[in-house]
């Protein structure tokens, strides 16, 4: 029972969070300069109408109303688009959209772990040869490259001048490959810095010198003793840096005419579409939150000296 | 030896870049935004030495009045959220009680962003302006100052020379800001130097998905928007924008892993590459 207490805590905690980030967007949306009425109707609209908008928006009620009401409709998934002529539900379109986000973002993680914790693996046994200064060298590059930048070099060899992988378009596995790696390849450089500091400090333990001086392998040393006990720093920071995969998914996406949350968001902004933006902000950062907390979990579970805070 | 040439490689790409801004009136082969109509989209050229993009748009001079952009947004978005978030963070952990307590559930309820969401929906809510995207960028920046501060000062606070400093009558403002506040100038400044490549990929990014500068205004991350839709028969556009921007943020990143590892012993410690 004792054990749980801190999860629950922090479980509540970034409800919480949610919550008040919810509240905080609201105001922001209050706090516009443009007067979205003023944008949707034209300088010529008559004050009856104005109103009516108004009212029809939400615009009329006090913040913490407004947020609630939202709240309530996101629970519930009677959500309705906030601009005329306020029929579209928003839920149907979530559905829609999120998926295709959530493809993007795993497969990118998977992109990133894949190809930067091994790479960290190997320039920490060679440090100081050629690979890693290579990798070093790669990796401080990933980590100045704009994913934009990046998105646009992968799109024109792979997409234009070798013609391998489509270029844009619908949500198939393939078409997502290049706006994951896109995605996935500026957080592979992090781990695999990551990693060669974690394997490094690792390798100098006196467990790796006892399992050498047992007469060990080399492999069996470097991955079931070193790597073992180096991974956990690297996936926490790979959990924590999920956040920066979401929010980059926004820009991606972009690259790639990707038609999902983050594509959404900015019609959203573009159209207005108060309650859109709330919902797509909300669903960003719930996903956030929670593989923040999944993080905690899995890390509590790796290291028994994090579990539960006592001692 | 590498860390020399790291040193002589960051230093050398962020001296350029403010050369190129203060220059960029004296470098550039035309004027911002003057349009050259005959020569739409052509590559390198005499006249146009990184070629041209919309409307005959010189590239190269976009570039160099861009770096004015970039280094304006990127040094002033850290100064802002610099000063700001190391202030409130040292006031609340000198405090401790109830301020802190409030800046630090401030501090969650803006973690709870996933990264740059908070400033993208900002920028977009407060329209495209110099201003608002420093001020956005800065608003979700000034959280990890904060932290950081805090954490330092719970450190040092009871430490013999604060104790001294109050013994001897010292105001809480003048401890927090003639004590503390100099003593924990190390750490923040690494963070700032790292803070001033991630503050230019945010307004690169911003401007890229059309948030970020005013219509009209340099900006590399405009420009890889612009280039974008030519990829096909002008690469050079979105290619020579993004690499000013990937160019810029490696300086900085290399001058702080060099200011990093002669400031803190911590990451000295390990036995680096040779």
């Amino acid at each position: 029972m004792r054990r749980r207490h801190p999860l629950a805590r922090q479980a509540i905690g970034a409800l919480a969070a949610a919550l008040a980030a919810t509240l905080l967007v609201s105001v922001l949306l209050d706090l516009v300069p443009g007067d979205p009425v003023e944008l949707l109707l034209g300088e010529q609209a008559q004050p009856i109408d104005r109103a009516a908008l108004r009212k029809a928006m939400w615009l009329d009620l006090p913040l913490p109303v407004q947020a609630f009401r939202f709240l309530r409709g996101f629970a519930t998934g009677d959500l309705r688009s906030s601009v005329p002529p306020f029929q579209q539900r928003i839920w149907p379109r979530l559905r829609e959209v999120a998926p295709r986000t959530a493809l993007l973002a795993c497969v990118a993680m998977l992109f990133a772990v894949g190809l930067g914790v091994p790479l960290g693996v190997f320039s920490a046994v060679r440090a100081g040869a050629a690979i890693d200064r290579l990798s070093l060298a790669v990796s401080v590059l990933g980590v100045s490259a704009p994913s934009f930048l990046l998105g646009q070099l992968l799109l024109w060899i792979f997409g234009i001048r070798l013609r391998w992988l489509p270029v844009s378009g619908d949500d198939r596995m393939l078409s997502a490959l290049l706006p994951a790696l896109t995605l996935g390849l500026g957080l592979s450089a992090l781990l695999s810095r990551v990693t060669r500091a974690a394997m490094l400090e690792a390798l100098r333990q006196d467990y790796v010198l006892a399992a050498r001086a047992r007469g060990l392998s080399e492999a069996r040393v470097i991955w079931r003793h070193a790597f073992r006990n180096a991974l956990l720093p690297v996936l926490t920071i790979a959990g924590l840096q999920f956040g920066s995969v979401l929010t980059g998914s926004i820009v991606v996406e972009k690259v790639f005419a990707w038609p999902g949350l983050g594509t959404l968001l900015v019609d959203s902004i573009d159209k207005r579409d108060f309650n859109a933006v709330r919902a797509c902000v909300l669903v960003f950062t719930l996903t956030y939150l929670a593989v923040n907390l999944l993080t905690d979990l899995a890390y509590a579970w790796a290291d028994p000296r994090a579990r539960g805070g006592g001692a | 030896m590498r860390a020399r040439g790291r040193l002589a490689l960051g230093g050398g790409i962020v001296l350029a870049l403010c050369v190129v801004a203060l220059l960029a009136g004296r470098l550039a082969p035309a004027r911002p935004g003057a349009l050259d109509l005959a020569h739409e989209w052509q590559g390198p050229t005499a006249a146009h030495p990184l070629g041209t993009g919309d409307d005959g748009l010189d590239v190269s001079t976009e570039i160099l009045y861009g770096a004015r952009v970039s280094l304006l947004v990127g040094l002033l978005a850290v100064a802002l959220a610099g000063s700001f978030g190391t202030v409130l963070g040292a006031v609340a952990g000198y405090a401790g009680g109830a301020v802190d307590l409030f800046v630090m559930r401030l501090v969650d309820v803006l973690l709870a962003f996933p990264g740059l969401l908070f400033a993208i929906l900002l920028v977009a809510l407060l329209g495209p302006s110099l201003f608002g995207l420093v001020f956005s960028l800065s608003a979700t920046a000034w959280v990890s100052y904060a932290r950081l501060a805090r954490g330092q000062v719970l450190s040092l606070r009871d430490r013999d020379f604060v104790l001294a400093a109050r013994g001897l009558g010292a105001s809480p403002a003048r401890i927090v800001f003639r004590h503390l506040v100099p003593n924990l100038l190390g750490p923040i400044l690494i963070q700032a130097t790292f803070g001033i490549p991630g503050a230019i990929l945010a307004e690169a990014a911003l401007s890229f998905l059309g948030l970020g500068v005013p219509p009209g205004t340099p900006s590399w991350g405009a420009l890889v928007d612009q280039g974008a839709s030519h990829l096909l028969d002008a690469p050079h556009v979105a290619l020579f924008g993004g690499a000013a921007i990937a160019l810029a943020v490696l300086g900085f990143n290399l001058l702080g892993e060099e200011l990093r590892d002669r400031l803190d012993s911590r990451s000295r410690a390990g036995p680096s590459a040779p």
